[in-house]
């Protein structure tokens, strides 16, 4: 690999050293009583508008996101930019569902998924169907976060043998762990915010300086292999790749709020109206991804992957080592410590969140539910600092002692999995015509049907489901979550019929969903 | 009281925007061309980067429609 970048090091140390400060720092920010758990794992619900979009930003564009969504660029052409379609039809659905969501869990002090589902639904079984799939979900998708600052370490061009090789991710490990149990959900909010300003910058600046060096945008697109710039027609009898782009950006936006660090993020707002406000605001960042992912095309155009120097860091981090490349080769050494400081804070900020998330979930769902079921608060937040510490402890085993690739599959997998968890939740805001079991059934279909179809698709995201000689591909989420909704409708009337009803009532009123 | 309740819980014709925003962009043979392009952007990508922008603010014309 090459040299060490002492100017990009020294800068990118100089950021993390101020965001560990920060993280910190946060603690005492808009002050509360750190051992009640909706203090330490939602911030006390005082976030607003603006708190609130850097937050769901952090939690939607994370690092692995800027790394990977270039990557797929460079790597396999207009598919990547699924990633457009997908973060615009979110938007709408967090208008709509979470608003409505946010109330009933404001009213009732709900912190996670697996509340609104024991409330709504009084099943308790449900709720840790919905609690279990939360945080197997989550956790490779941690796991990839330390990804994304082992590739910007990599490339900054630290490398050693053995244990010295993994110590840089030791340490950003360590203060991670550190400022998430001492502040909870406040440090990643803060620090969100320097988060996106560097991001932005390094954002922009490339978009402008980039294409200019290359010779402009004409050039750039003229240098992309015309089968990667669209998507290839389907030919008869299929709907080809475009049933597979439609679907994937369906499944990936119906999935994404179903994932317990996003609705963490949605929770901690102070209002349904920055809830809505944000559904108008969150695209900034959705065109900013879009921009992003054309830097796959510039690193084609630009050539980097041809280049000598970078040749070993592409042997060892594949396509994931294209933006680092891209930004090593286009600019100056102190903005590239600026840009991968970016991207190291960018994979801390949602690793946190998403162990916060995690941890409220046991703590909530599975410790109070079956193990001690009269926690005190202080017991309650002390148990949910715990284990946020060894959910990271298990990404960083996970990232250290197993191959990179498992975790991009295990991620694949958790994408379905979360999907499984709409009908009780999503659907869940809406109605509660669904019989409870029945809603278990149906997860319990889905989750199944999706592994199999997965594995029997060698771990890629699409299906090719065939009908009367039809083949469609599509994203194995969207076929087995229509499944799991065939299964939970159909067997609803058969055990009420069976007098297999909840002895619980619903706690929520039909008033509590809206202001 | 009830009739306020809901009207802000309910349905609202709005919503069509969303509707719209949806179709169009889950429809990749609607978008799916290199002409024409836009400062040598083929339509497939600035299309689609055009379209974030039409449905922030198809968003934010429903906020302001459906708040009262």
């Amino acid at each position: 690999m090459q040299d060490v970048n002492w100017i990009a090091l020294s800068i990118f140390v100089v950021l993390f050293g101020f965001i560990t400060w920060l993280g910190f720092a946060a603690a005492h920010w808009r002050k509360g009583d750190l051992d009640q758990l909706h203090e330490w794992g939602l911030g006390g619900r005082r976030f607003g508008t603006l708190i609130t979009w850097f937050l769901v930003g952090g939690d939607v564009y994370t690092a692995y996101t800027f790394i990977a969504v270039p990557a797929l660029a460079f790597g396999a052409g207009a598919v990547a930019f699924f990633a457009v379609p997908y973060t615009i039809i979110i938007y709408p659905l967090l208008f709509l569902v979470y608003r409505r969501l946010w109330h009933v869990c404001h009213k009732h002090g709900y912190i996670t998924a697996g509340d609104f589902v024991r409330g709504r639904f009084g099943n308790r079984w449900l709720a840790l169907a919905v609690t279990i799939t939360g945080i197997v979900a989550t956790m490779p998708y941690i796991a990839l976060q330390l990804v994304g600052i082992q590739v910007v370490i990599g490339a900054l061009g630290i490398s050693g043998a053995g244990w010295a090789a993994d110590l840089p991710l030791l340490v950003a490990f360590v203060v991670l762990a550190a400022f998430t149990y001492s502040s909870g959900l406040r440090a990643p909010a803060s620090i969100a915010i320097v988060k996106d300003i560097l991001i932005y910058v390094t954002a922009l600046a490339a978009i402008i300086v980039i294409p200019i060096e290359l010779g402009g945008f004409h050039k750039i697109f003229a240098a992309v292999p015309a089968q990667k710039l669209l998507l290839a027609a389907p030919g008869p009898h299929t709907t080809g790749s475009y049933g597979a782009y439609a679907t994937l950006a369906l499944g990936s936006a119906f999935a994404l709020f179903l994932y317990p660090h996003s609705l963490t993020g949605i929770l901690s707002a102070s209002s349904g109206h920055a809830i809505r406000r944000n559904a108008a605001m969150l695209p900034g960042y959705t065109f900013m991804l879009g921009l992003l992912a054309l830097f796959g095309f510039f690193v084609i155009a630009a050539g980097v992957d041809k280049l000598p120097e970078y040749a070993a860091g592409f042997k060892q981090f594949g396509n994931n080592f294209a933006v680092p490349a891209l930004l090593l080769h286009s600019f100056p050494s102190w903005f590239v410590g600026i840009a991968f400081a970016a991207i190291g804070i960018g994979a801390l900020v949602p690793a946190a969140i998403m162990s916060i998330a995690a941890a409220n979930l046991y703590t909530r769902n599975i410790h109070r539910e079956f193990i001690n079921k009269n926690p005190t608060d202080k017991q309650e937040s002390h148990m949910a600092k715990l284990v946020s510490l060894i959910v990271k402890a298990g990404a960083l085993v996970f990232i250290l002692f197993v191959p990179t690739q498992y975790a991009i599959q295990l991620q694949l997998l958790g994408g379905i999995w979360i999907i499984q968890t709409l009908p009780p939740v999503m659907l869940g805001v809406y109605t509660r015509w669904f019989n409870s079991w029945a809603l278990l059934a149906g997860w319990a279909v889905g989750t199944f049907a999706g592994t199999a179809m997965a594995i029997s698709t060698k771990l890629t995201p699409t299906f090719p489901l065939v009908l009367d000689g039809y083949t469609f591909p599509g994203y194995t989420a969207v076929y087995t979550v229509i499944l799991n909704l065939a299964v939970a409708a159909v067997l609803t009337p058969v055990f009420n019929a069976m007098g297999a009803k909840s002895a619980v009532a619903d706690q929520t009123a039909a008033s509590d969903y809206f202001a | 009281m009830m009739d306020a309740h809901k009207k802000r819980g309910g349905w609202s014709w709005w919503y069509l925007l969303f509707v719209i925003q949806f179709a169009v962009a889950l429809w990749p043979p609607f978008y799916n061309k290199m002409e024409p392009t836009l400062m040598g952007i083929p339509f497939f990508y600035w299309f689609q980067l055009l379209w974030v922008i039409v449905s922030a603010v198809f968003t934010a014309i429903v906020y302001f429609a459906t708040s009262d």
